[in-house]
């Protein structure tokens, strides 16, 4: 159930961020829903996941260690000296993160440069990138979306999770994006708006893009409604949850909200990857 | 050499299939033949160098080995940290293209030229940049890069023309003889020695050739020569931060190689605040012409 495994994900991520003393927590919380449905209910094996917002790799880690793809002794060297997994996605080091992300603005490229890469050779891949929205602010976004919707490459899967805040401010404040929808449409994407923290709005966009795929290989970009810090009612929708990491009670708090929100969860009925 | 450069592409496709051309829409009837060979992995990514090299890196996570072609200063200049990140951080074989280095565009002004773009990649680990001198360069470095698995840079330029037969492309070229001083040019800078007008002068230059960069160790012969000739002059289309002087001078403390005297010829950017053809900026930064000759006869008086 992937109710239970995102649970598990963030209780993980969580005392990972409470161990390190360390920030970005808002970030994870607010594309962990993504991540696991990604992981455990879309990607198939030979597809590639781009984390383009690489300060939410800690999700990313947990959701690794969740699919035992990454070690109990590694998740504990997070943020150690000498680890392997730093705060942002390293490079070379883990073979599910193909890039180190984190500076703004490079894996939407990657990502179709590598699709582009598996159309020359004739290769069924998908790529899946989950950019934030405040990276939507780096020019170098906008060139790749050209050249996606150009190309037509459909197997990139654009995941922007759109919590409207960025690093100091909310993003409507700071650099409009809206009418982003609008935008990426006039690009030439398909645009599907979801509740990011719904895997049954996530699992509707996924049909709504087998569907369209059966028709015409049109690039998509799923637009998902989130909210930093989701879940946690002090962090929730605040710009310290992009900064501040937890004190003790913060973090009892947190669990015991996490738990609450989980106890009846209700039947999500997504089934396997596809 | 722009156009050995198109045949060299055009000729390695007959050999390997896995190539992927991308221009950042540049190459006006010069890289129509890679376009008519390659088809679907010749791509016009646009005016969009950041993306197109992100790209490229991606292609080369997915086994290609792209190609990224455009004008020097922006191939090296305009995504540095997409070189730095995503290609050279990755260790991924990117070939990244410069056309018309240090002032080969030269009345386009200053900000078509590539005076930095050596220095600026120097400084990245794992890439390893490549400077061709002569026209018959171009197919042979083109041969190196496609088998180097590192990331590399390309800077062509307006090839030299070296009198008499010279040694195919190497690291270290030694060009010609001379009796008082050791000369070491990077690219087809070096043409303006030769074109001093002046035999005499031209007799006291021992000339050599750098073909890359990291610098190779320095080879025997440069050394003991750099040791009896006690004088050391580079030359180069670059500024001075980052370049051939600096480089070469750092080689030769860590060698034990400590001549008498070393100068720097490099480029002055823009003096005057005038603009001019490649061979004006040159003279204007004396390293080519008349001042270029006037310098180096101070240098062998001092």
């Amino acid at each position: 159930m992937l109710a239970e495994r995102v649970l598990s994900v963030k209780r993980r991520f969580l005392a990972m961020y409470k161990k390190a003393d360390a920030g970005h927590i808002g970030s994870s919380l607010s594309c962990a829903e993504i991540l696991v449905f990604l992981k455990f209910a879309w990607m198939r094996d030979d597809d590639t996941f781009v984390l383009s917002k690489g300060h939410a790799v800690a999700a990313l880690y947990s959701v690794l260690a969740e699919a035992n793809l990454l070690t109990a002794a590694q998740i504990a060297s997070y943020y150690e000296d000498g680890t392997k997994l730093p705060a942002l996605p390293p490079f070379n080091a883990i073979p599910e993160i193909p890039f180190a992300t984190g500076s703004l603005g490079h894996g939407l490229s990657l990502s179709a440069g590598m699709a582009l890469g598996a159309r020359l050779d004739g290769r069924d891949r998908r790529f899946f990138c989950v950019t934030s929205d405040g990276e939507l602010d780096e020019g170098s976004v906008w060139e790749a979306a050209l050249f996606i919707a150009h190309h037509q490459l459909a197997n990139v899967v654009w995941l922007v999770d759109r919590n409207h805040i960025q690093a100091i401010g909310r993003t409507e404040d700071v650099l409009g994006l809206e009418p982003l929808g609008a935008k990426l449409r006039a690009f030439g994407f398909h645009v599907i708006d979801v509740d990011g923290h719904s895997f049954e709005s996530l699992l509707a966009a996924r049909q709504e893009c087998a569907e369209l795929w059966q028709t015409r290989a049109a690039p998509v970009v799923i637009i998902a409604d989130t909210v930093k810090g989701h879940g946690i009612g002090y962090l929730q929708n605040t710009i310290d949850s992009h900064y501040l990491p937890m004190t003790d009670a913060q973090y009892e708090q947190a669990l015991a909200e996490l738990t609450r929100a989980h106890a009846a969860p209700s039947n999500d009925g997504v089934g396997n990857a596809g | 050499m722009r156009a050995e450069f198109v045949q060299a592409m055009v000729a390695l496709f007959a050999q390997r299939k896995d190539l992927v051309f991308i221009t950042g829409d540049l190459g006006y009837m010069a890289v129509e033949p890679i376009a008519e060979v390659y088809g679907e992995r010749f791509v016009n990514a646009g005016v969009a160098e950041q993306n197109a090299v992100s790209l490229a890196a991606g292609l080369a996570r997915a086994g290609h080995l792209p190609w990224v072609y455009s004008a020097a200063v922006f191939t090296a200049l305009r995504p540095y940290e997409q070189i730095r990140n995503d290609v050279c951080l990755h260790q991924l074989p990117v070939k990244l293209v410069g056309n018309g280095g240090g002032y080969a565009y030269g009345i386009m002004g200053a900000t078509h030229h590539a005076l930095e773009d050596v220095g600026a990649l120097r400084a990245l680990p794992h890439l390893c940049l490549y400077l061709p001198l002569v026209a018959t360069d171009v197919a042979d470095v083109v041969g190196i890069m496609a088998k180097d698995a590192r990331p590399n840079y390309l800077r062509l330029g307006l090839a030299a023309d070296i009198p008499g037969t010279i040694p195919a492309f190497a690291p270290w070229r030694k060009l010609k003889p001379g009796s008082r001083c050791v000369v070491v040019g990077a690219g087809p800078v070096v043409q303006g020695l030769y074109q001093l007008d002046d035999p005499e002068l031209l007799d006291k230059l021992e000339i050599w050739s750098v073909g890359t960069f990291p610098l190779e160790p320095l080879p025997a012969e440069l050394a003991a020569s750099i040791q009896h000739k006690r004088r050391v002059i580079s030359i180069e289309e670059h500024y001075l931060a980052g370049g051939l002087g600096e480089a070469l001078s750092h080689l030769l403390l860590t060698s034990g190689v400590a001549p008498d005297s070393f100068v720097s010829l490099h480029a002055a950017g823009y003096p005057s605040g005038r603009y001019g053809s490649q061979r004006w900026h040159l003279e204007e930064s004396g390293l080519a012409g008349p001042p270029l000759a006037s310098r180096l006869r101070d240098l062998l008086r001092a």
